[in-house]
């Protein structure tokens, strides 16, 4: 039942892919602006362009690139960036863990204040400490992400000179990066000093990115720890003379829990949109600054199979989501 | 209207009133003096002499690190690949060429090369060699080694080893290789004995011995290049195993490590050949911050050593904060062009107009960095064929508004290119110079139409691939001293960027090029630097000094106008 | 950027016999401190945008004082200048008022190309069923698989550099949205029993739709187009950040100021700021006014 409907959902992301693919390649050859210009830069002459077109062949007929990419993509090759001279996928691995990392971290602080706040102010909705609540929790959607960064930055890291501000580690630690997660490097390299410095670079742009998430699980958590309270199973239990703290633990939380865990794939979306805010003002060097450095000098190779992939990963993520909440709720299942 | 400039008059009035009694309080510092005009250039480069006597009287050893913050990560270790600064700043750490750099100068010195002879006719070239050297994998570095290099050069395979995009300066000054048609102007390399060696061109180049000192023409290793760089026809020549992980020079540091994307670490040449001037700090790490405020602010916190291209906004808060600021004599021009495809700005009574409302002081002091200079004509003053002797256009709105009623453009509507999202050694905030401008050309009558483009692809583009813009903002950074370096490359022949035809002056350049030796350069270019400002295609507004940040115990950078910058001599003094 | 939580049409309910729905809700927003405070935020916003040019003392955009905005010193507050001078050189209170405008505009204008764009494609789907949306919600889903900030700046650099494009790129990532709204309220309703019934009548499917089911939709879309305003107004400064936008630097827009402002930030954070809290306080406000107003008509809240 559950792998039927596994099955179904890949299948159908192949026709999603291969229409963005298309999407993909058609959108590039509209942007204004060519890559041999932005490689060339103020140096290029027609001559020379003439010759760097050529030689990427982006001058052979539409077609036969778009074929050749799609060979290569079957292949599992996702090009090479013409600005940075290195395999898409190579950096795509490389630069992952920073972005996890990122929001891992963000997701903690979301998680971690954001369901007691929410819990609290769904207890006591239609109040003023219920809209001070939601207020506060709309701290991330109303700020933009990158104003509220670089104020975290002048706040705390140079008044007050406690956190870092820019890249993942400090270049005077001396640190071996076998996995490239950094934190988890510096446990497995035995150099626990690494570690906290990584910690360190990782909260302020964790604060900044999770602010975002934490707006929407304060709300969720909010609105469904409110549902729940009003549902007949709770008024049975309180008529029953069941402490209301017990309630609380063993039937409000649980419930209200579900559509947070549903909440944290779907925004993966919203993350990686903050991601590249956050990650280019604290350069952190993920997948958010990739990209967009690829957009802004016109990478083709880079933004083609780097797009796609992304995608295809927040499809599977989705896809994983949409699975585990079937195993937690019965009910959903059967739709 | 008459309102607003009386408000407005009032208002300055009252403005500077209160400023000059000190009431300026809640706001940041005091205004800015107006910096004394016209010995900017030399500000710096006479700071930049004091650099150099520091540097001597510098402690000989220090911490072991110094941790340099570049803006972009390298794309490649091989230097005859590269083009851009950043790939640069590390080459000449691990790479020297044939020709140096007078300190503080662009003016060619003796390096692996101790002393040269032109043939008159400018087609050949004699080097005497220095003796004793080695690369960093043992290799001695000989006549033989030069003429390896040469013809490693000149024989790059098909492909993208051949476009500009991989070899663009052996492209830019040889105009091709062997196997193209024509050919470049390279012809052949002889050696006489270990230490005497002969280059011949078949055309006159007097720029030769300049060039030299580019870092993509430094000497490579020709045994680490023949075991580690193959480069098959059609293949791209960055990435070949010598180009990621074994870059072979003669330089005061060696490759050690490149973490991609984060950094390059070097180490002390232990075998350098001029023991005087071995690195005094063993290991160099070059960190890739890309974002300018969080370099400024890893230097604030200590994680770094020192950083490049300090925005201007910046200077004041790091030197508050006790760290040094040092500037880089400039060596570039800062210019506002006018496409002449665009009437009416083929009307050289409009242009003049255009040049008269512009109060270049003013657009130094308001946007640019200190120790920037006012500029009179395309090149710099410390690049041959500089003259002061050309047609000036002092600022003057009045002149301005009566030109223009003469030639029938009171109401003249222009658009006014300017790119967004860069920050360029010569153009450190586009947005202010272009706001400042435009306000100074909407006060002589002139309606401006901004249209702003992101700088690479589209403002680029735009400005040299179409004739789809008006006035604009552009600028150049010399590599090395050549006028033709500016010059030939902005007025050498017709172009989509300035949009007009003359014979004369392109003629002028192409026969300036064809000089035999320099001293007989000097005069023609002068000419054709009254002939330009007598044209007048564009006007020619500043000389920015772009400046670099360091720790107070950073001691003993040399800076130099053609970034030829090793840090042999920087020591962080504990 | 706000993810709807539950799609949840409301069907005609009343609160009471004989109280329209609209009435009730009314009435709980009248008590909610949320939509009390979101709305005087609300007002006070649109006023502000109405009226700037009557409460601004200067021109915006004017850059005349740029002799006081130098890299070095930016002029503070002073009798002449209530707030000081930005970043370009014009009165800061001038730009901050006549911003309200620009805001105002591009948030309405980009709210509406969603909600029409969206509302057609959406309606459609819902209603034609079969091909139709299996095709429109197959687009729907590739826009979503792409972080909507990214779809803006793919626009955004394809259209160039202006206010138009702005407007557009933002209004074409809210499409999928308002896409799913509709289409679920459709979907949901025609399953309703009054459209059985109207159906079973032999009215004619346009007319149950144009005259039943749209109308219904009001409530849960004006919730989505209030928030989406917000986000609106938030990804205009983010769109600015990342370098699209309008040509003239000295524009009075939020966004754009705060951008500007960063390079300046040591010297003189206030001009960043400034902007950047009246956006904050104006997303807000539209931020709460939304939510209260889809509680206030959730017919499944009691208090």
């Amino acid at each position: 039942m559950m792998l039927r409907f596994a099955l179904r959902r890949l299948a159908s992301l192949v026709p999603t892919l291969f229409g963005l693919s298309i999407l993909l390649f058609a959108w590039l050859r509209l942007l204004p602006g060519d890559p041999a210009r932005s490689l060339l830069g103020q140096r290029a002459t027609p001559e020379s362009i003439e010759r760097v077109n050529e030689s990427y062949g982006f001058n052979d007929p539409l077609l036969q690139q778009y074929l050749k990419y799609i060979w290569a993509l079957l292949q599992g090759d996702l090009g090479t960036s013409i600005s940075l001279k290195e395999p898409v996928l190579t950096a795509f691995w490389d630069k992952l863990p920073a972005t996890i990392e990122l929001t891992v971290v963000a997701l903690i602080f979301a998680v971690v204040i954001g369901i007691p706040l929410g819990y609290y102010a769904g207890r006591h909705q239609g109040g003023w400490t219920d809209t001070a609540v939601v207020s506060t929790s709309l701290l991330g959607v109303v700020v933009p992400v990158f104003f509220l960064a670089i104020i975290l930055k002048y706040i705390f890291a140079i008044q007050l000179g406690l956190f870092e501000t820019a890249n993942r580690q400090s270049s005077r630690i001396d640190a071996e990066h076998p996995t490239n997660f950094y934190v988890l490097d510096g446990i497995i390299t035995g150099n626990l000093g690494a570690s906290w410095d990584a910690l360190l670079h990782l909260v302020l742009p964790g604060i900044a990115l999770g602010t975002i998430p934490f707006a929407i699980i304060v709300r969720i958590t909010r609105a469904s720890v409110s549902e729940v309270v009003h549902e007949d199973f709770v008024r049975t239990a309180e008529s029953k003379g069941l402490a209301a703290s017990t309630i609380n633990r063993r039937h409000v939380l649980r419930n209200a829990l579900l559509p947070v865990v549903t909440t944290i794939g779907l925004q993966l979306g919203l993350l990686l949109s903050g991601a590249v805010l956050t990650e280019t003002v604290f350069s952190l060097g993920g997948i958010g600054q990739y990209l967009f450095d690829a957009i802004t000098v016109r990478d083709y190779p880079v933004l083609q199979g780097f797009i796609l992939f992304i995608a295809l990963m927040y499809a599977l993520i989705n896809l994983v989501v949409d699975l585990s909440y079937g195993l937690i709720d019965p009910r959903v299942r059967v739709s | 209207m008459t309102t607003r400039h009386l408000r407005r008059g009032v208002l300055l009035t009252v403005v500077s009133a209160m400023s000059a009694m000190g009431l300026a309080a809640c706001g940041s510092d005091e205004p800015a003096d107006d910096t004394s005009s016209g010995d900017g250039a030399s500000e710096a480069e006479a700071q930049c002499q004091e650099q150099v006597d520091a540097a001597a009287s510098a402690p000989d050893t220090g911490a072991d690190d110094f941790i340099f913050a570049a803006s972009a990560d390298p794309y490649t270790l091989n230097p005859f690949h590269a083009s851009d600064g950043e790939t640069f700043r590390v080459m000449r750490q691990m790479f020297e060429g044939l020709v140096g750099t007078e300190p503080c100068t662009p003016d060619p010195a003796p390096l692996l090369a101790t002393d040269w002879e032109a043939a008159p006719d400018g087609m050949s070239y004699t080097f005497t060699l220095q003796e004793g050297v080695q690369f960093h994998d043992g290799t001695p570095f000989n006549a033989q080694a030069v003429c390896d290099n040469f013809e490693y050069w000149n024989n790059q395979p098909k492909g993208p080893a051949q476009t500009e995009d991989n070899s663009y300066y052996w492209i830019s000054l040889f105009r091709g290789f062997a196997d193209t048609d024509p050919p470049s102007i390279y012809d052949s390399c002889a050696t006489s004995g270990d230490t005497e060696v002969t280059i011949n061109l078949s055309e006159p180049f007097a720029g030769f011995v300049a060039a030299m000192s580019l870092p993509s023409f430094s000497m490579q290793s020709p045994t680490a290049l023949e075991k580690y760089n193959q480069v098959a026809a059609g293949e791209n020549p960055t990435s070949t195993e010598y180009a990621l992980k074994h870059p072979t020079g003669t330089g005061p540091y060696m490759f050690e490590a490149w973490d991609r994307g984060e950094q390059v670490t070097l180490t002390a040449n232990p075998d350098y050949w001029d023991a005087d001037a071995a690195a005094k700090t063993p290991n160099l790490t070059i960190t890739t911050i890309e974002d300018t405020g969080a370099r400024r602010d890893a230097l604030i916190n200590g994680d770094i050593d020192g950083f490049d291209l300090v925005a201007p906004g910046d200077i004041a808060p790091l030197e508050q904060e006790g760290l040094q600021i040092v500037q880089r004599p400039a060596f570039n021009i800062l210019y506002l062009g006018m496409n002449q495809a665009q009437p009416p700005l083929d009307n050289p009574d409009v242009r003049e107009a255009i040049a008269l409302a512009i109060d270049k002081q003013a657009v130094v002091d308001q946007t640019l960095p200190p120790g920037s200079e006012v500029a009179i004509e395309f090149i710099p003053p410390s690049v041959n064929g500089y003259t002061e002797d050309v047609t000036e256009y002092p600022y003057d709105p009045e002149a301005a508004k009566a030109l223009l009623a003469e030639a029938g453009e009171e109401n003249l509507t222009v658009d006014f290119n300017y790119p967004t999202d860069v920050s360029r050694p010569y153009m450190p905030s586009p947005e202010d110079t272009f706001n400042i401008i435009r306000t100074q050309l909407e006060e002589v009558g002139i309606t401006v139409n901004p249209v702003a483009d992101v700088w690479s692809p589209d403002y680029l583009d735009k400005m040299q691939g179409t004739a789809n813009h008006g006035i604009h903002l552009l600028g150049w950074t010399g590599d090395y001293n050549d006028t033709d370096n500016f010059l030939g490359v902005f007025f050498g022949r017709k172009s989509m960027e300035w949009g007009f035809e003359n014979p004369e002056l392109f003629s002028a350049l192409s026969d300036a090029r064809q000089i035999p030796t320099v001293e007989e350069q000097v005069p023609a270019y002068e000419e054709i630097n009254k002939m330009v400002m007598e044209y007048l295609p564009g006007v020619p507004i500043a000389h920015p000094v772009p400046s670099l940040a360091f720790a107070t115990n950073v001691e003993g950078y040399i800076p130099s106008p053609v970034q030829d910058e090793p840090w042999n001599t920087v020591v962080v003094t504990e | 950027m706000t993810v709807p939580l539950t799609v949840s049409p409301t069907l005609a309910l009343p609160e009471e016999p004989g109280e329209s729905l609209w009435r009730g809700a009314w009435k709980r927003l009248r008590r909610s401190p949320m939509a009390i405070i979101g709305a005087s935020i609300v007002l006070l916003f649109v006023l502000v945008a109405l009226l700037a040019p009557v409460l601004a003392p200067y021109e915006p955009a004017s850059s005349e004082w740029t002799e006081l905005s130098t890299p070095t010193f930016v002029q503070g507050p002073t009798s002449e200048h209530l707030l000081g001078i930005d970043r370009w050189g014009s009165d800061m209170l001038t730009q901050l008022l006549y911003g309200a405008r620009q805001s105002l505009i591009i948030g309405v204008v980009s709210t509406l190309i969603g909600l029409i764009a969206g509302a057609v494609l959406g309606t459609l789907a819902g209603g034609l069923g079969g091909w139709v949306d299996t095709l429109i919600m197959r687009f729907v889903d590739i826009m979503l698989s792409i972080p909507s900030l990214l779809l803006a700046i793919s626009i955004a650099a394809a259209l160039g550099k202006s206010s138009y494009a702005l407007m557009i790129a933002i209004g074409v990532a809210q499409v999928p949205i308002f896409a799913r709204l509709l289409r679920g309220s459709m979907l949901s309703q025609s399953k309703s029993d009054y459209v059985l019934a109207a159906n079973a009548l032999g009215l004619h499917k346009r007319t149950i739709v144009m005259n039943h089911i749209l109308p219904n939709s009001l409530g849960p879309t004006i919730v989505q187009a209030t928030l989406n305003l917000a986000t609106a107004i938030i990804e205009v400064a983010a769109l600015s950040f990342l370098g699209l936008g309008q040509s003239d630097p000295a524009v009075a827009e939020w966004g754009r100021m705060i951008v500007s402002g960063q390079d300046r930030f040591l010297v003189a954070p206030w001009l960043s700021f400034y902007p950047g809290i009246c956006i904050a306080i104006t997303a807000l406000g539209f931020t709460l006014f939304g939510e209260a107003l889809r509680e206030a008509l959730d017919p499944k809240q009691r208090r």
